[in-house]
């Protein structure tokens, strides 16, 4: 987010460096947070089985499609990285533009899978199936949309010229951490909450 | 660290190696707050570990007097059948403000002191990994605590006058949290209580944001920042207690921090995640609320036992006994602390299989505990024992810890804790705990590192009736409380009938809690006049171990003026006693020491806290134009937390004189 802070990066070890060690640290903690959102939503998934038939409702290849997209935005955004390693700014802006598209299109599917799921009936205070699914899955877009915000940011802050690849590599590897996880996130949320209901 | 300058006594007010600089300009072109010759400004854009410890530990501080405050109107209430001091609303305030206030506001805050100020110091570095992460910690605890306590500031407004919940704000009723600490559904729902409960979950969040940012940070600090040969076995087991709570506040608060999500849902949204009408179980708050909450407890309780590791052996000039042994059952007692949450639902239902597996693991827990107490006493065992202040609450703290770990393992057992559930037992066993291990480590900790904290020492010998009058008066409140709870006394209960043979007990506990609050009240003087003491304290008053007693009291903004090379465990006392090839080193610094800027930003950014958290509860209270009070609120957190981004880190250079150490 910020520079390198103020210091140099301690004395000892330094097998990772502060900043990607703050961003793993958080991930684990946010590993729980999803962990928590995801179990409350199979708990009463499996409570109440009759209370709703999501299969109606899924579209398949509109999440198929969303997700294939994340999954690209996460290639595009390992690129980026290393175009910044690299010190190569153009192929980093190049390849950070298609990440923030792409997960901008991640974005737009959601709404318009919430906007469809409302019309169709499903909403937030539908049994608890409305409650944990928009909960978990909206907290899942949130964290889309503060990488896409953080991107953003980063794209303005390239083209003041101020990027060099000594001092930004780090930044720009903690936010690839980050949208690589909250992909990792989505495919599990895919899996355990789309495609499982299918199978059943 | 060569002996010579060691041992010099270096006046608190004089140090000017910084008069000369100029404020430097940041990223933005602004000028940055650095040297600031206002105190005021200087102490809220400061980023320096040691101010920011003793800000929380200024503001823990004050919470414990208004939590014990708020317990001494709770037991005043309680002094004799059917009383009506107070009514059983406000009985209910009063007992959900307490506990939440002393978790949050004053325990973790005074930990939070310890680990600013110290952790740096102990592993020889010049500061935290990111020191405006952690000023931003810092106000956002303020933050989260103005808005828990939001309720009493309209409570009072009230009292005189000055508010009614009426017209607009008709739906505030009901606004201090009155629902238990614990918060169970589904009494959190908006059906059974008001904005009381919205202020108690938004300032909930709003902390556990603090503690998770100042987490992440210790963290980073405690791995990558340590002085060159300062090896983890190396680490004070203050540090590694630090870095073991870190670690459960980073995987434990996440499960409240969703389920107070969801319970805000439930409230603004009217989803169903505990209200059994649309489906939802209540049962799930009890799960998600103490998979967090019994880590919590050892968060509150493992730096107790990091402060008394570091106070027995200064005091009995021994090394701790089976470090490597102290430091392991600390991070057994962690990890297991994830796997017994349910042994505080026994008697809710959970089978036959569950309830043995959770009453068996809760067993289990008691054994690294039991590990440490021995290793304590063998640190005692054949030292030179002297008896100052630290070393006598931190013999208090293991035999009073000892008491409620008893009690402990007497619920862990589930068919009795059947009988103990719910009742004043279970009061005694985590006051004993809680004041009899906590509170006393703390104070034992304000006691040893103070000196070296604002560079004066204590005076007289006030602290021995600091002792007598918390260590009586906590076991005449809490002792009798046992029998209160055996003979059937539910807790959380306004008022009792007499004829139960609970009547003298209850008066015992009430004189006892007073007792005890007088001896708060003396530490408090006691800290006062060390505050206004002539004496200074040199670099080792307590002749102790570790590397934080190598520097100057109070230490300088960078700490150490070069930086030690660390060649053995406890560095400091090898410096003074051990063979040559164990005395402290010095990095060669030069080209001078690189100091970070100061900065506005995080304060900035967690004052947008504010508006989210009160805008937030009062839109559900129906009061007009909140949401874009909240609304404004993310707006002033997104922009702090930019401007920051953009400022850059900033930082200059310093070239301390060679001779003030
Ligand atoms: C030997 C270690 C310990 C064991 C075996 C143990 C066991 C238990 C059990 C079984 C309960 C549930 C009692 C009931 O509600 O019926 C309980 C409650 C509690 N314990 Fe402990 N405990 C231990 C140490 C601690 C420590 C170190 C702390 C705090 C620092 C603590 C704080 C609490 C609190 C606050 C409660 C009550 C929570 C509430 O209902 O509001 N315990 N303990
Ligand atoms: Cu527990």
């Amino acid at each position: 987010m910020s520079q390198t802070e103020s210091h140099d990066d301690g004395h000892h070890g330094l097998m990772v460096k502060n900043k990607k060690l703050l961003m793993w640290l958080f991930l684990g903690s946010d590993c729980m947070f999803f962990g928590t959102l995801i179990s409350t939503h199979l708990i009463y998934r499996k409570l109440h089985p009759e209370e709703f038939d999501p299969t109606q409702l899924f579209s398949l290849e509109l999440t198929s499609f969303s997700t294939f997209i994340l999954l690209m935005s996460s290639f595009l955004m390992a690129l980026a990285v290393s175009a910044m390693h690299k010190g190569e700014m153009k192929s980093f802006r190049r390849n950070v533009i298609g990440v923030i598209f792409f997960g901008l299109i991640f974005l737009g599917c959601q709404v318009y899978e919430f906007a469809h799921f409302m019309h169709e009936g499903l909403n937030l205070d539908t049994g608890t199936f409305g409650s944990t699914f928009y909960l978990m899955t909206g907290t899942h877009g949130v964290h889309v949309a503060v990488g896409v915000f953080w991107l953003i940011s980063m794209l303005f802050y390239s083209q003041s010229g101020k990027m060099e690849a000594h001092k930004s590599a780090i930044d720009v590897e903690a936010a690839g951490l980050y949208w690589h996880f909250v992909d990792i996130v989505w495919i599990v949320i895919f899996t355990v909450v789309y495609l499982i209901e299918f199978i059943a | 660290m060569s002996t010579t300058h060691t041992t010099e006594v270096i006046n608190p007010s004089v140090h000017n190696d910084l008069a000369d600089l100029k404020p430097e300009i940041s990223d933005l072109g602004l000028r940055r707050p650095d040297h600031s010759k206002n105190v005021i400004i200087d102490w809220m854009t400061t980023v320096d570990h040691k101010k920011i410890g003793l800000m929380y530990g200024a503001m823990a501080l004050f919470f414990l007097l208004v939590g014990g405050f708020e317990a001494l109107v709770i037991r005043t209430q309680l002094m004799v059948p059917e009383n009506d001091l107070i009514s059983a609303q406000r009985y209910n305030q009063l007992f959900t403000m307490h506990g939440t206030t002393m978790i949050f506001l004053a325990i973790m805050p005074l930990n939070a002191a310890f680990f600013n100020f110290l952790v740096p110091l102990q592993i020889g570095a010049r500061d935290v990994a990111f020191p405006r992460i952690n000023a931003f910690s810092l106000w956002a605890f303020v933050a989260g605590a103005l808005v828990i306590n939001f309720g009493w500031l309209l409570q009072a407004l009230e009292m005189f006058g000055l508010f009614t919940a009426s017209g607009a704000t008709a739906g505030m009723n009901d606004f201090v949290p009155a629902m238990g600490w614990f918060g169970y559904a589904p009494i959190t729902s908006t059906e059974f209580t008001g904005a009381g409960t919205d202020f108690w979950i938004m300032g909930l969040q709003i902390l556990g944001v603090a503690s998770l940012s100042a987490s992440l940070n210790f963290i980073v600090t405690i791995i990558n920042m340590r002085a060159p040969g300062m090896k983890m076995m190396r680490l004070p087991v203050f540090t590694w207690m630090t870095l073991i709570v870190s670690l459960l506040i980073i995987f434990a608060f996440p499960a409240i921090t969703v389920a107070l999500i969801q319970l805000m849902f439930d409230r603004v949204f009217g989803t169903n995640f505990f209200s059994v009408g649309g489906g939802g179980q209540p049962i799930l708050w009890q799960h998600l609320f103490w998979i967090f909450g019994h880590p919590e407890v050892y968060i509150l309780v493992l730096p107790a036992m990091g402060i008394v590791s570091e106070v027995l052996p200064t005091f009995a000039r021994k090394p701790l006994f089976g470090y490597a042994i102290v430091v392991f059952s600390g991070a057994v007692i962690g990890f297991l602390g994830f796997a017994v949450w349910s042994h505080h639902m026994f008697t809710t239902g959970l089978g036959k299989i569950a309830t043995a597996a959770f009453s068996l693991l809760t067993m289990a827990i008691a054994v690294p505990t039991g590990v440490k107490i021995f290793n304590w006493v063998g640190t005692l065992w054949g030292g030179q024992i002297r008896f100052h202040a630290p070393m006598i609450f931190a013999i208090g703290f293991v035999w009073m810890f000892m008491m409620g770990g008893f009690s402990g393992i007497m619920h862990s057992s589930a068919p009795a804790d059947a009988q103990q559930q719910d009742s004043y037992f279970v009061i005694a066993h985590f006051h004993y705990v809680a004041i009899g291990g906590i509170l006393l480590a703390i104070v034992s900790g304000i006691y040893y590192w103070l000196p070296k904290m604002i560079g004066k020492m204590w005076q007289g010998n006030l602290n021995i009736w600091v002792g007598i009058f918390t260590v009586v008066g906590l076991n005449i409140t809490f002792f009798p409380m046992h029998f209160l709870g055996l003979l059937g006394q539910p807790r959380r209960t306004h008022t009792y009938l007499s004829g139960f043979g609970w009547e003298s007990y209850n008066m015992v506990c009430t004189i006892g809690s007073y007792i005890l609050a007088f001896g708060v009240l003396l530490l408090v003087v006691d800290i006062v006049r060390c505050f206004r003491s002539k004496q200074l304290a040199g670099n080792d008053p307590w002749d102790a171990r570790t590397l934080e007693w190598a520097t100057s009291s109070p230490p300088k903004v960078y700490n150490f003026a070069a930086t030690p090379i660390v060649n053995a465990r406890d560095g400091f006392w090898a410096d003074k006693y051990g063979p040559e090839n164990r005395k402290l080193g010095e990095v060669d610094e030069s080209h001078g020491i690189h100091m970070p800027s100061q900065s506005w930003m995080p304060m900035i950014a967690s004052a947008g806290f504010i508006p989210l958290g009160l805008g937030l509860s009062l839109m559900q209270a129906g009061v007009p134009f909140m949401g874009y009070v909240a609304i404004l609120g993310l707006v002033i957190i997104a922009l702090g937390i930019s401007l920051w981004a953009l400022e850059g880190p900033g930082g200059y250079h310093l070239h301390p004189k060679k001779e003030s150490n």
